[in-house]
């Protein structure tokens, strides 16, 4: 190996398209044969949901990995060190600092409360229908971003890496890559969805380990002179300093400020993430699944770092921004340039791998919110039995996979890059503060709750309609027209302090009194896990 | 009521309130807290002001250190650093401080054996 390698020929890539696909129909093979195995003990309501409670905490943590480390992660963090540096890095470190939130403040407290959502929590102690109802509306709005941007994302990856740039075929791609992920879901429920995530997450690790490898071996092991290849290609050595990106103006800095506030405290409130603890036994296995997914999302950052400025170093900032698929094939690429044909192949598989296992991740949670809360206990008002409750859900996810299939081929092509940043800033806002006061405040009422998650809720999606991620600049979802009030293009700087400010308002105003004695429950529950939902034993 | 969350069998009898007003609980909650929550204000505070320093001091995070290693790779390879630091001082912490006192509680309510890991070692298996 050595750096007069030539660049990379975009067009030599269309060649390697039936390696592309013949590596990916192995991953769904194999992962298809596991989810029909696992699926053979779903019986139960916790089987359904939460995988027997049957997983360890290093394969749980695995899972969250897999589940967390999205496509927008993996393509997009090392497209964005490629291209502006620094401040890609800058990104990355907010997506892993957030998870001290879950650590410290979330994940044992709410596996001892709960049982499969994370209404369960929210409403353990407080008045359970406006509670429930107001936590399933932001988990369906949580997952409806998250799932839209993901299936959007889905269009410009097939035609940088199947080489499909008609819309009729890029469509028919969306199409089965949903149906994939509907049978998946909806045999395997949360256990086959456990699985595919942690066969994707190790593949993921390993293709970025064998890739960062072989970039630190170009430069002898040495960053320093791979970060000055880098500064050199670029022809600017800027991009090793921060503000490339975020630096332009007043205005980016401060957005960057409220990106980073909806990251660190978005990610300990996305519901996909908080269900997933849920799939261990015991609240000491949810602590492990923690420790053991920030050790692989950390690692695995530090790995991007190095392939965004071997990205930029060896393959070029211009090739990256003209080729299909534009920053999001500075992963794709360096793969080619390192490892041909056949290293693309299994990279462009594990990114398609990502999609699915994102996805159906957030379809078992938005399925499991709307069968759990909505329909059995605010619909029935918990007269239905756990059978009719697991029917219920089935069939959600069957339309929320039709949706998300619709939601890709519309949302093909748009520039829906915000609704991952969305997402995130409406987790921190209509749900962490409810999450916090509810584990750790004892006066916390059901109006505060409520004021809280409404309130956070409205003011993220109502900011962001009013940003000029949506009207008023070059870049917007509508270009031509100009409604933009709210200068930043996140939230959450506003909609985070308020929703915190509004959960202890109505709370102080609140003439209603909770049950001390649930109180007291809850607070002992958290804390020791007497009478935690134990695991399922076959 | 359709609260999902009702006690079980073993728990339904248990005043949580006399639990709750309990030394040995009251311990469990204050060594809890004492950790959890400086911890928290700290590495938010440690996180943003790398972020500040990043928006407002560009020139001081781009002083190179060591070739082409400047401040601010410095700095942002020490936040993951500091993440996996109290990452691991969380779980000895916990280990030792907090897992033995919730077990003591928990096993007095269920009334079963518990080992440490908070599995069932005896007693009624579901």
């Amino acid at each position: 190996m050595n750096t007069m390698v030539p660049a990379v020929n975009v067009e030599a890539l269309k060649d390697t398209t039936l390696l592309n696909m013949g590596i990916f129909a192995l991953f769904v093979a194999v992962t298809m044969v596991i989810v029909f195995r696992a699926s053979r003990n779903n019986k139960t309501a916790a089987d359904y949901y939460a995988a027997g409670r049957s997983f360890t905490g290093s394969q749980n943590g695995t899972a969250i990995a897999g589940d967390y480390l999205s496509a927008a992660s993996f393509l997009g963090i090392t497209g964005a060190i490629a291209i502006n540096g620094y401040d890609g890095f800058l990104y990355s470190i907010g997506f892993l600092v957030a998870w001290l939130v879950a650590l410290l403040l979330v994940a044992e407290l709410l596996r001892n409360t709960g049982k499969f959502t994370m209404a369960d929590v929210l409403s353990f102690r407080l008045r359970q229908r406006p509670v429930r109802i107001a936590a399933a509306l932001s988990t369906l709005a949580v997952c409806f971003f998250y799932l839209l941007a993901q299936m959007a994302g889905a269009g410009s990856l097939i035609s940088l890496l199947l080489g499909i740039s008609d819309w009729g075929g890029q469509a028919l791609v969306i199409i089965v890559v949903g149906a994939l992920m509907i049978m998946y879901v909806l045999i395997g429920g949360m256990k086959g969805t456990t699985w595919v995530q942690i066969i994707k997450a190790i593949l993921l690790i390993a293709g970025a380990a064998v890739m960062t490898a072989m970039v630190l071996a170009i430069y002898g092991f040495n960053v320093s002179s791979l970060l000055g290849s880098a500064a050199e290609a670029a022809n600017n050595p800027a991009v090793l300093n921060p503000g490339l990106q975020y630096g332009k103006t007043e205005t980016s800095k401060l957005d960057f400020m409220s990106l980073g506030l909806a990251l660190v405290l978005g990610t300990a409130a996305l519901p996909h993430v908080l269900m997933r603890f849920y799939t261990v036994p015991t609240a000491k296995e949810a602590r492990k699944s923690v420790v053991w997914a920030i050790w692989l999302i950390g690692l695995f950052y530090l790995f991007t770092l190095v392939l965004g400025y071997g990205a930029a170093a060896l393959v070029g900032a211009e090739t990256i921004k003209s080729a299909p698929g534009g920053v999001n094939s500075a992963a794709p690429l360096l793969a080619f340039h390192l490892g041909g044909p056949l290293l693309l192949g299994f990279i462009s598989a594990v990114a398609f791998a990502t999609i699915l296992a994102v996805v159906a991740g957030l379809t078992i949670t938005a399925a499991a919110s709307f069968a759990h809360d909505i329909y059995a206990n605010v619909i029935s008002k918990g007269k239905a039995d756990a059978d009719t409750e697991v029917k219920v859900a089935r069939r959600t996810v069957v339309v929320i996979g039709v949706l998300a299939i619709l939601g890709g081929i519309f949302a093909n092509g748009q520039n829906v890059a915000f609704l991952v940043a969305l997402a995130f800033a409406v987790a921190a806002s209509a749900n962490l503060p409810t999450i916090v006061y509810s584990l750790f405040w004892k006066k916390f009422t059901t109006q505060g709750a409520v004021w809280s998650m409404y309130g956070g809720l409205a003011a993220a999606i109502l900011l962001i309609t009013f940003s000029p991620v949506v009207s008023g600049a070059k870049t917007s979802m509508i270009p031509g027209a100009n409604f933009a009030l709210f200068p930043l293009s996140n939230p959450g700087i506003v909609s985070i302090p308020l929703a915190f400010f509004l959960g202890w308002l109505g709370t102080v105003l609140d003439k209603r009194r909770e049950d001390p004695v649930k109180q007291a429950e809850m607070e002992v529950r958290s804390l020791t896990g007497v009478g935690a939902e134990k695991a399922v034993d076959h | 009521m359709g609260n999902e969350a009702q006690p079980q069998d073993a728990t339904a009898s248990v005043d949580f309130q006399e639990v709750q007003q309990t030394e040995r609980f009251k311990t469990l909650r204050k060594r809890h807290r004492s950790f959890v929550f400086p911890m928290a204000v700290v590495f938010l505070l440690w996180y943003f002001a790398y972020v500040l320093l990043a928006a407002y001091a560009v020139d001081f995070m781009s002083t190179k250190v060591w070739g082409n290693i400047n401040v601010g790779l410095i700095l942002g390879l020490l936040q993951f650093v500091t993440t996996f630091g109290i990452t691991a001082w969380y779980v000895s912490y916990s280990n030792r401080k907090l897992d033995p006192i919730a077990a003591e509680i928990r096993n007095e309510i269920e009334g079963h054996e518990f080992d440490k890991d908070g599995n069932v070692i005896s007693g009624v298996k579901k």
